[in-house]
């Protein structure tokens, strides 16, 4: 008997990624293979701990023989299919989903988009300043966290983190259709109204930063938010005896937010509002 | 609604305290002189002497504290806050099947078919366990809820039994008695795996489904279905956690739900166990550590001969053949005078011990008492020095242990505030200071020491602690990982691999000690609200939205009956104190409950009311059970 269960034996599937050959294991996505083979296809909706949503469609690969192009987080790599991450049309359909939501939203605190708009020069101005934007200001209606609607692409991350896939919590949902819809906690009352525990797991999986931490928010409003100083260090949890990984996030010896590895057996990445927020304590120091 | 005042914030220690005399208030000291005054104290008491180590900071920490309770000052009384929560848990566990953690692994409970959650509101205490659990549900089990409150776990039950506070060992022997009587009972498992199961049946014979509804008021049908689909699962997990365990017989109570494993073969396979879910970072750590009186590091037991031996070659020294005082024994030999000196690293007990104000009197009456600690607690402001410490889980070094045994690492992240020292720094300079010097270069090479004692820990290096996100015990090879449940061995089909027979516990029905009447009618129960911990010196520190202060939460039925709107005062009284406390509406209750929690004691001392009615064999408390009345405060009060 081994220590930790292997579950049923997988085959390999084999087939080909920008004309190199391909092995990953059954049920694996084509993003899966990709990565494993060092290719930078960019997400946003894509969440390592939840069910792809397909919403944010800046992903898609070309597949010989097929009419669209497919989203590589969803697809799953079948033997013998050709999978083509750079051609003409995939870099073209980058580029216009990048020009589409950088000109709709606030992208300013989503990692890495400033180097895939060069990428794939996209040219998100053309559309006019602003173009679609909502221009809200950020709901600061507790001491915990902030919503930026201005931020927020629709991904559902947050929705499903909340519910099913999570915390079955449920106090965030889409309201509205088309151009009207967002993501609403019930009635859009403020949260501290709404069914929300704080747990923060919307904020753990939130691509953009329109979710984000009151102690980051108020630091980038000062200006004094600066990653390139911070420590990321991952100890356990002192309060039940649960034993949740947390990674600090430390600036100037000051826990500044609180995250935890996707990867860990005890959280996936989840933790409670005690995990998440309750480390002021320890700075109290004067 | 009452907007929430805010309430005490405590800051960090940054510098030694002492206090010249009992009358005068502490003062700043020096670490050399803190220390020396400490030495001498602890000396002049040694016979008398005893260690409130630490259920929230590091294995490495437990095992030096117990250490210098142990060799320094030559006794075995050392103990922690487990003691208020679990210990019925170890006891019983390790009565059953010689070892005190829980079986399963949280992984386990997404793969089960029926769950139950008994006395649990693990939604709230346990979140992110509950995570696993809703999985499990996902996929297909079912979940049953004992409890006396429909608690937000009982939402995402199947069924809710809301029993009777103070009877879970009615509805466990009726549930026992059903699956025999249905010819549910796995025959093989218990003539191979049991023993006393004949004493058993004639124990339980008596508990007959109509007997039990009268006894928990829990209808017999519904402790029909839960027998039924607990004996008939597949697999089936039993969680529990402080509903069994703070009452003034709780390892009975987890005795008998035990039984329930031996009957079914619910033990010792993937999916199939037993869980009490732990309250703190590392109380399960800190008994494993030894930092309990009958236990040497390794939970290896002090009355063998071979394992004292072992350890006093080890630590050079000679160790005490019998077992020391457990908190509660140390509370009350406080009493007697047999006990003049504490050193209490990291708890609280002016505040969390049941019966609040008689602990308080027990510690002013100490001859010294030294509080280490981060934060100025109500008890610190009891001692005569204290010490600075660093908080175990973000300024030091080491590893804890969590609910299903994962041993994992902790870290250094932030710099402590002030002069504050690491824990295992300052107890290895008292040591020196009493005549031991031990040299530690870090926290790494306690825990390496602790491996060449305990078996269950040798294969944890630290760097395979980090390969792996933590490893569960036991794990005696550097080579291997056992599997992540245990007594497996039960299931063995040759004899000598099975080793000892699990025995059934046969266990009698004992009420609360507190009982109900007339002048006390209304029995109160504690527990946790998700957003607070313990008595709040900890939690207190961030701003939580859903945070509303310390109610007395009431039926509407009985607001009615008493007159009382949410939000107004009233004073609650119980046969050992009194506490003004605002009224809150909760129809999870029932009529004759009330709730209260221990997280505002600032504000109301809840465990002011609580009994002090102890576990004769763990030693915990009977928190969960006080009988109080409720009275409207005079109008003149209420007004503001």
């Amino acid at each position: 008997m081994t220590a930790i269960p292997l579950g049923v034996p997988r085959r390999l599937v084999e087939f080909t990624i920008d004309g190199e050959e391909a092995r990953v294991p059954e049920g694996s996505t084509v993003l899966d293979a990709c990565r494993a083979a060092g290719k930078d296809i960019p997400t946003l909706c894509q969440g390592d701990t939840l069910t792809p949503k397909n919403a944010c469609r800046v992903c898609m690969v070309e597949v010989e023989g097929s009419r669209t192009l497919v989203p590589a987080c969803s697809r799953r790599a079948e033997p013998g299919m050709a999978v083509h991450t750079d051609t003409e049309r995939a870099r073209h359909s980058r580029k216009l989903v990048l020009e589409l939501l950088a000109s709709s939203v606030d992208l300013s605190t989503t990692p890495q988009v400033a180097g895939w708009i060069k990428e794939y020069e996209a040219k998100p101005d053309r559309f006019g300043p602003d173009a679609a934007r909502l221009g809200e200001e950020p709901k600061v209606d507790n001491d915990l966290y902030v919503r930026d609607y201005d931020k927020c692409i629709l991904c559902y991350k947050c929705v499903d983190a909340c519910g099913e896939q999570w915390q079955n919590t449920f106090a965030i949902s889409v309201a509205g259709r088309g151009f009207d819809a967002r993501i609403a906690v019930e009635h859009d009352a403020p949260l501290t109204d709404s069914a929300c525990v704080y747990c923060g797991n919307c904020i753990e999986v939130c691509p953009t930063g329109a979710l984000s931490f009151k102690s980051e928010f108020d630091m980038r409003a000062a200006g004094t938010w600066d990653e390139s100083q911070q420590t990321e260090t991952t100890t356990v949890c002192a309060y039940c005896g649960v034993g949740c990984n947390l990674t600090l996030h430390v600036q100037d010896n000051e826990i500044v937010k609180v995250t935890s590895p996707h990867d860990n057996p005890v959280t996936h990445g989840n933790l409670c509002i005690k995990g998440r927020f309750g480390y002021q304590h320890v700075q109290n120091r004067d | 609604m009452r907007k929430r005042q805010s309430t005490k914030t405590y800051t960090r220690l940054t510098h030694p305290l002492v206090r010249d005399s009992r009358d005068e208030p502490l003062r700043r000291a020096t670490w050399d002189e803190a220390l020396e005054r400490t030495a001498r104290g602890l000396a002049a008491a040694r016979g008398a002497f005893g260690m409130f180590s630490c259920a929230r900071a590091t294995n490495e920490m437990n095992y030096v504290a117990q250490k210098f309770a142990r060799v320094v000052m030559g006794t075995n009384n050392v103990d922690s806050c487990n003691r208020t929560c679990h210990a019925p848990s170890v006891a019983g566990l390790s009565a059953a099947f010689g070892s005190g953690g829980g079986t399963s692994s949280y992984e386990e409970i997404e793969h089960t078919d029926v769950i139950v959650m008994w006395g649990s509101n693990a939604r709230f205490a346990h979140p992110i366990f509950f995570q696993h659990v809703l999985k499990g549900i996902r996929n297909g089990a079912r979940m049953y809820a004992v409890d006396p409150r429909r608690t937000s776990t009982a939402e995402w039950a199947e069924s809710w039994l809301g029993l009777n506070v103070g009877t879970d060992i009615p509805m466990a022997h009726a549930i026992g008695r059903e699956i025999i009587h249905a010819g549910l009972a796995n025959e093989a498992f218990i003539e191979r795996a049991t023993s006393g199961f004949e004493e058993y049946r004639a124990l339980v014979e008596p508990w007959t489904l109509s007997l039990a509804e009268k006894v928990t008021g829990v209808p017999a049908a519904a402790i029909r279905e839960l027998a039924h689909a607990y004996a008939r699962a597949e697999r089936a997990q039993l969680c529990w956690t402080l509903g069994i365990t703070e009452h003034h017989n709780g390892t009975d109570n987890v005795r008998a739900l035990i039984n329930l494993s031996l009957l079914t073969g619910h033990v010792g396979r993937y999916g199939a166990g037993l869980q009490p879910l732990r309250g703190q970072n590392n109380v399960q750590g800190g008994g494993d550590m030894g930092a309990i009186p009958n236990r040497l590091p390794g939970f290896q037991d002090i009355l063998d001969a071979d394992t004292r031996l072992k350890f006093e070659s080890a630590w050079d020294t000679v160790i005490q053949p019998h077992y020391g005082l457990n908190l509660t024994e140390m509370f009350e030999a406080m009493e007697e005078g047999t006990l003049r000196a504490v050193y209490c690293i990291g708890e609280n007990p002016a505040q969390s011990e049941a019966d609040s104000g008689q602990a308080v009197r027990r510690l002013q009456a100490l001859d010294f008492l030294v509080v280490q600690d981060i934060f100025l607690t109500k008890t610190a402001e009891l001692a005569d020095v204290v010490l600075p410490a660093t908080a175990g889980w973000a300024e030091t070094e080491g590893t804890t242990t969590n609910s299903e045994r994962r041993v994992q690492r902790v870290r250094r992240a932030v710099t402590p505030p002030g002069e504050a020292r690491e824990d295992i720094d300052i107890i290895c300079d008292l040591a020196a200071r009493l005549g031991h010097a031990w040299k530690y270069a870090d926290a790494e090479a306690v825990w390496n020491e602790l491996r060449s004692v305990s078996p269950d820990h040798y294969g944890m290096t630290y760097e395979r602690l980090e390969e792996h996100q933590g490893i569960q015990w036991p794990c005696p090879s550097t080579e291997r990982l056992e599997p992540a449940y245990l007594h497996g061995r039960l299931w063995e089909t040759d004899p000598a691999k099975r080793g000892r027979l699990a025995p059934f516990g046969l266990v009698q029905h004992d009420p609360p000690v507190d009982l109900t009447d007339e002048e006390y009618p209304i029995r109160l129960t504690t527990g946790r609200r998700l957003d607070s911990y313990n008595t709040g010196v900890q939690s207190g520190g961030f701003a939580s939205p859903l945070r509303r202060g310390e109610y007395v939460e009431l039926c509407p039925e009985d607001a009615e009956r008493y007159g009382v709107v949410v939000g107004e005062e009233v004073r609650v009284t119980s046969r050992r104190g009194s506490v003004v406390a605002p009224v809150w509406v909760d129809p999870a209750l029932r009529p004759g409950l009330a709730f209260m929690t221990m997280h505002f004691p600032d504000e109301v001392d809840t465990n002011q009311l609580t009994i002090e009615a102890n576990c004769p064999i763990a030693g915990t408390a009977e928190f969960k059970a006080s009988a109080i009345r409720i009275e409207k405060l005079p109008v003149a009060t209420i007004v503001r």
